[in-house]
């Protein structure tokens, strides 16, 4: 499954901040997003996922192909790591949870409540919803976020094994995951000039 | 869907869920009424059915800020809307488990409340006819309400002032029915409206929470 962009561009608040966006994806390689705070990577993720319409251009890949994961984890407090995952599992149509446990070390606390984790154990129960959801294309947003290196050498092998099987990945991240399949793609030199008032834009002041 | 069914339920029995607090809160006004209106019980018996419809509308108000405020704050409703549950799906689900969470325990706690108040011995029936068809909707359109306000920062009281109006159709026949029962009168006209505003919301209402909550989600 090939992830393209053709055009792109996107608005955050209504302000363009990226745009003629060109990039495409195929199966089996993961596509580095590059680029300073506040630059529109997250905006940009948050498009190709579905969750927001673009101002112009298209993203050419069908929603039911992509697993997102965002800043936070959308994790229950009051649901066990097993109780987590298996949601996910079953909203998926997935059966299988122990791969997804064992690839991110959380055999050790399958019975304990996500709330009590620790910043780092939580992240590796998000990361290792993305294992369940059985989607080709991970659409990841600062995936690395308080991880140690163990646990950052961990993901990096979940992706080389996710991209091994035909998957691929577009990741928003500032630190070097050590993947030869990876491209960097620099979102800096897209940001958007700054624009007369957008027609059709009337309706951002009632938001 | 069953499986969202499921985790709703277990996080509102869970500790932190606020099963229950909808309950307790009825039970506080029922008790309270006596004192502001006085232990009159012919007095009592005539506004109860009003008075209980009352208790059940403003418990059920409660816990609306829950339905999706929870999920948008940790961030499962975005991933909730890039999974392949059907977005109309996830907030019937939500609809759905709040109601059996807060309805269905209003209405079947309503008869001993109504014992507080001193109801009429033919309106328990009646009563507990009236929530069980007209709770639903204040689920529904509560649920309605908090994909409106979802992602913004308390927006609790905003969500009472829209959500309000929108009930009065249901408290007003719903008391009716509840009223007439308990005086044994003619009961059909109210039953069928409180029915059909039910029916009516269940079937509309979840494609414009769904709407709305796409809009908010951008």
């Amino acid at each position: 499954m090939i992830l393209s962009v053709q055009d792109l561009t996107i608005t955050r608040g209504g302000i363009p901040v990226l745009e003629g966006l060109n990039f495409a994806l195929e199966p089996g390689r993961a596509l580095v997003l590059r680029g300073p705070n506040g630059v529109g990577k997250t905006t940009l993720l948050r498009t190709v996922a579905g969750l927001q319409p673009p101002l112009e251009g298209r993203v050419d890949c069908p929603p039911e192909t992509i697993a997102y994961a965002a800043h936070s984890d959308g994790l229950k407090a009051m649901l066990s790591v097993t109780e987590n995952l298996r949601f996910w599992a079953d909203v998926f149509g997935q059966k299988d949870i122990s791969a997804a446990i064992s690839a991110f070390d959380l055999e050790a606390l399958a019975d304990r409540m996500a709330g009590t984790l620790s910043a780092g154990q939580k992240r590796r129960l998000g990361l290792a919803r993305l294992l369940v959801t059985g989607r080709p294309i991970w659409v990841l947003d600062e995936p690395t976020v308080s991880l140690d290196t163990a646990s950052v050498q961990m993901f990096a092998e979940a992706v080389r094994a996710h991209l091994k099987g035909g998957g691929s990945a577009l990741i928003a991240t500032h630190i070097d995951l050590g993947l030869e399949e990876a491209d960097v793609f620099d979102v800096g030199p897209f940001r958007a000039k700054p624009r007369a008032a957008q027609a059709g834009a009337f309706d951002e002041g009632f938001l | 869907m069953i499986s969202l069914l499921i985790r709703d339920l277990k996080l509102a029995f869970r500790a932190g869920g606020g099963f229950g607090l909808g309950l307790a809160f009825f039970l506080i006004v029922t008790v309270l009424v006596p004192f502001g209106v006085g232990p009159n019980s012919v007095l009592l018996s005539k506004i109860a059915p009003g008075i209980l419809w009352l208790g059940a509308l403003l418990a059920c108000l409660l816990s609306l800020d829950r339905i999706l405020a929870l999920d948008w704050e940790d961030g499962s409703l975005d991933l909730l809307a890039t999974s392949p549950l059907p977005l109309e799906g996830v907030v019937t689900i939500k609809s759905l488990a709040h109601w059996l969470t807060t309805g269905l325990p209003l209405t079947l706690a309503a008869p001993l409340f109504g014992l507080l108040l001193s109801l009429p011995e033919g309106g328990y029936l009646w009563l507990v006819l009236s929530l069980m068809v007209g709770t639903p909707a204040l689920s529904v359109i509560g649920t309605f309400g908090a994909a409106l306000t979802v992602g913004i920062k308390r927006g609790g009281l905003l969500l009472s002032l829209l959500v309000l109006p929108l009930y009065v159709p249901t408290l007003i026949f719903g008391a009716e029915l509840a009223r007439r029962g308990a005086e044994g009168l003619a009961t059909t006209t109210p039953l069928l409206m409180l029915a059909g505003i039910t029916f009516g919301v269940i079937a509309l209402l979840p494609f414009a929470s769904a709407l709305v909550l796409r809009v908010n989600l951008r």
